[in-house]
């Protein structure tokens, strides 16, 4: 005879929900995340609420009607009769322009600090150090407007370049460096199918073509070199690669350039790079590549003494060993607090107003808000700005960083 | 970010939740103080002194209300704001009242939920220069760098001017008037733009203010006065009449010096009225019928206020002009007082 005894059948009992491990933490996520969103809705329904006893609503309809402010740098077609929306615009693409410019210089002086930090030279590493704990102790505010303010007060004025007893004068008469701001010569092109942007697509192009030719010159050289064990000489090649094609296009389109003079009370024509936009950058720079630099140093000190003592065994010159051995493997250490300094950079970019700079915070955080009074839809919409420049940083620089992390296969 | 948004509308929520309470009179009496939003620092208007005092011609506004609600023109805490954030700071309760060079506009009063009690300065747009520019009218500014406070209707009326004649310019954006002094001193900006009064204020306070000149163009109508929140008209009402109070006491010649004096009862009904001895109108405000005279001597009657902060006998020197009373040709008048 043989007994045939099925499993137990699995019938559901809700104490199972508690009592077995497998939906225990289920069960409290859920509860949880029902608490959040009671939390979150009392606290919008409140908001609400409070709104509507003081008569307010939530309307975004302001951002269609004309903002009525100037705004003085503005990288795209702005005038007083466009809309709000379009002035936020003009404010975000200044974010995003002194951040670009920002997160590229604050790295470069970052990585050079932060490998000088390491150099067996007694005064050059003291110097470095004494960067970084100056530049990360003090407030970036105060360095911000202590920048402004030494340059307003060293730079001469337009007024000092005017009349017979000029105290100043322009560097080799093409570039003009006041206190409201530089003033330098600007190329255009004369041909008449270059014209608008044309010119400088074809401009880009160019670069491009130039990029990935001398790409392909260095791999050749590299083939070369593993073929023969010589590796040719190149560098003739890579810098025809890059100015010859250019030079022609330049040349062919028509290049001149608009130079700076001095017309009523300002400079005119040229391309004029304001006092607050350098100011800030300059500070957002320095400041942001004091952190960077003990990020590169915590990179490099990371990597094993005896990777240095290989390389250098294998007869590789000091520089080389950090180009080639020390650096690419730091970097796996070094990125991603690097994407938290970018980030860093980027919002403190907000601290422009007091500049006078007109970013995101100062144009629909700042004129906008004050002068339609929407506060909370303007702080909204100020809030979801920068959460999507930020979260985008981080997905870039994430990216990048999967590419040069370590592989494990 | 979860955590911000989270605090960023527990704080909103909170700030709503402020500005619904009513009953400003209350508050205010319970706390012993009052508080007054004022400028963060133009001198004749509000500044501390030497010793930490506020002082100024919007000062003596404040301290007046609190003589007539607290009986003691000492209890105000002056709350320094800022052009951008004065309105919050109104409109969450921070302060009962602002009294800060603020320009009564029509969507001010209305869509901000604000209102405005009375004009206590009637003010216009206008710029300053250096002289050595050798300007003699706004209109020949085509190109300049103009230094501007950020927050005001000052930016709007500008880029409005600038439009009309079809002159083109730079805009500086600035917070404060302190920020905007060295920009303009150090050649920054060619032009310096703001109320006149507050240009007066502020080249008053220059080593050299004789190198600066205000050019004649007044370029909009700009009526400073007290503001409070909308919804309270109980508290709005007595701001406004004390205003009032300030305003008919220089028209009927009741000073700081004779107040005492003439509270003891005189022939004129209208200022019997006004200092207690006839009439219970101190009740219909929820205040004592010496309310009005305690406002008075405070800081003077409204000439008082004017000449002694910002009249001609001062640094700011400023004439009365649409300042003065009615009677004298200018734009001050107050309702009656009875």
């Amino acid at each position: 005879m043989t007994t045939l005894s099925d499993p137990p059948s699995q019938s559901f009992q809700f104490s199972k929900l508690i009592n077995d491990t497998r939906y225990r933490s289920y069960t409290f996520q859920f509860i949880a995340l029902l608490c959040v969103i009671a939390l979150m809705s009392y606290l919008g329904w409140n908001l609400v609420q409070n709104l509507r006893a003081a008569g307010l609503n939530i309307s975004y309809g302001f951002l269609g009607s004309p903002a009525g402010y100037d705004i003085n740098q503005r990288l795209i077609e702005y005038d007083s009769q466009s809309t709000h929306w379009r002035a936020a615009m003009v404010g975000v693409l200044n974010t995003l322009l002194v951040a670009f410019l920002g997160c590229i210089t604050a790295t470069v002086i970052g990585v050079f600090v932060g490998v000088l930090r390491l150099s067996k030279n007694w005064l050059v590493r003291k110097i470095m150090s004494l960067y970084v704990e100056i530049f990360r102790n003090v407030p970036v505010l105060i360095w911000i407007l202590v920048i402004m303010a030494i340059f307003i007060a060293v730079l001469p004025q337009p007024r000092d370049f005017r009349g017979d007893d000029a105290t100043a004068s322009m560097l080799g008469g093409l570039f003009a460096f006041t206190g409201r701001g530089f003033y330098l010569p600007r190329p255009y092109f004369t041909a008449e199918w270059a014209a608008g942007g044309a010119g400088w697509l074809v401009v880009i192009g160019v670069l491009i073509a130039s990029f990935f030719g001398s790409r392909k010159l260095s791999a050749w050289a590299s083939k070369t070199q593993e073929a023969t064990g010589v590796r040719p000489t190149t560098w003739y090649l890579t810098l025809g690669i890059w100015f010859v094609p250019l030079l022609i296009v330049l040349l062919a389109q028509g290049l001149h350039w608009e130079i700076p003079a001095l017309a009523g009370f300002n400079f005119q024509g040229g391309i004029f790079a304001r006092n607050s936009l350098i100011a800030l950058w300059f500070a957002l720079s320095i400041y942001t590549a004091a952190f960077i630099a003990e990020n590169v140093r915590a990179g490099i000190l990371a990597i094993s003494k005896g990777q240095t003592e290989a390389a250098a065994s294998l007869g590789l010159r000091p520089n080389r060993i950090m180009n080639l051995v020390i650096l690419p493997q730091a970097l796996r250490v070094i990125i991603p607090p690097l994407i938290s300094q970018y980030l860093n950079l980027t919002k403190n970019s907000s601290l422009a107003i007091a500049v006078g700079y007109m970013d995101l915070t100062g144009t629909l955080g700042g004129i906008t808000l004050n002068q339609t009074g929407r506060a909370i839809e303007c702080v909204l919409l100020l809030m979801l700005f920068y959460l999507t420049i930020s979260l985008a940083i981080s997905a870039i620089m994430n990216a990048y960083n999967n590419a040069v992390k370590l592989k494990e296969r | 970010m979860k955590k911000s948004v989270f605090l960023g509308a527990l704080t909103v929520a909170g700030l709503a939740a402020a500005a619904a309470g009513a009953a400003t009179l209350d508050d205010v009496k319970a706390r012993g103080k009052l508080n007054c939003g004022v400028t963060t620092g133009l001198v004749g208007f509000a500044a501390p002194d030497a010793n930490g005092q506020w002082d100024g011609f919007d000062v003596g506004v404040c301290r007046a209300i609190a003589a007539a609600v607290l009986g003691d023109p000492t209890a105000v805490e002056f709350v320094p704001t800022t052009g951008k954030t004065r309105f919050t700071a109104l409109a969450s309760g921070e302060i009962d009242v602002l009294a800060r060079n603020t320009t009564w506009t029509f969507s001010r009063d209305t869509d901000l939920k604000f209102d405005f009690v009375g004009v206590n300065y009637y003010d216009g747009q206008g710029f300053m220069v250096p002289k050595a520019l050798g300007v003699s009218s706004a209109k020949e500014l085509d190109g300049a760098t103009v230094c501007i406070q950020t927050g005001t209707t000052t930016e709007l009326n500008l880029a409005d001017f600038f439009r009309a004649n079809n002159i083109s310019y730079e805009p500086v954006p600035i917070e404060t008037n302190a920020e905007a002094q060295p920009l303009y001193l150090e050649g920054a900006c060619d032009v310096y733009t703001t109320d006149a009064s507050g240009l007066a204020a502020t080249r008053a306070a220059f080593e050299t203010p004789a190198d600066h000149i205000i050019l004649p163009e007044i370029i909009s109508k700009e009526p400073l006065g007290p503001l409070v929140r909308h919804g309270d008209n109980d508290w709005g009402d007595i701001v406004m009449w004390t205003l009032n109070a300030l305003i008919a006491a220089e028209e009927y010649g009741v000073t700081s010096a004779n107040v005492d004096e003439l509270a003891a009862g005189t022939d004129n009904p209208e200022i019997n009225r006004l200092l207690g001895t006839e009439g219970d109108l101190g009740p219909m405000v929820g205040l004592d019928n010496q309310w009005a005279m305690r406002a008075i001597k405070a800081g003077g009657n409204y000439g008082e206020l004017f000449e002694k902060n910002i009249g001609e006998s001062t640094p700011i020197g400023l004439a009365r002009g649409l300042n003065a009373q009615w009677t004298d040709g200018g734009l001050l008048y107050s309702p009656p007082f009875r």
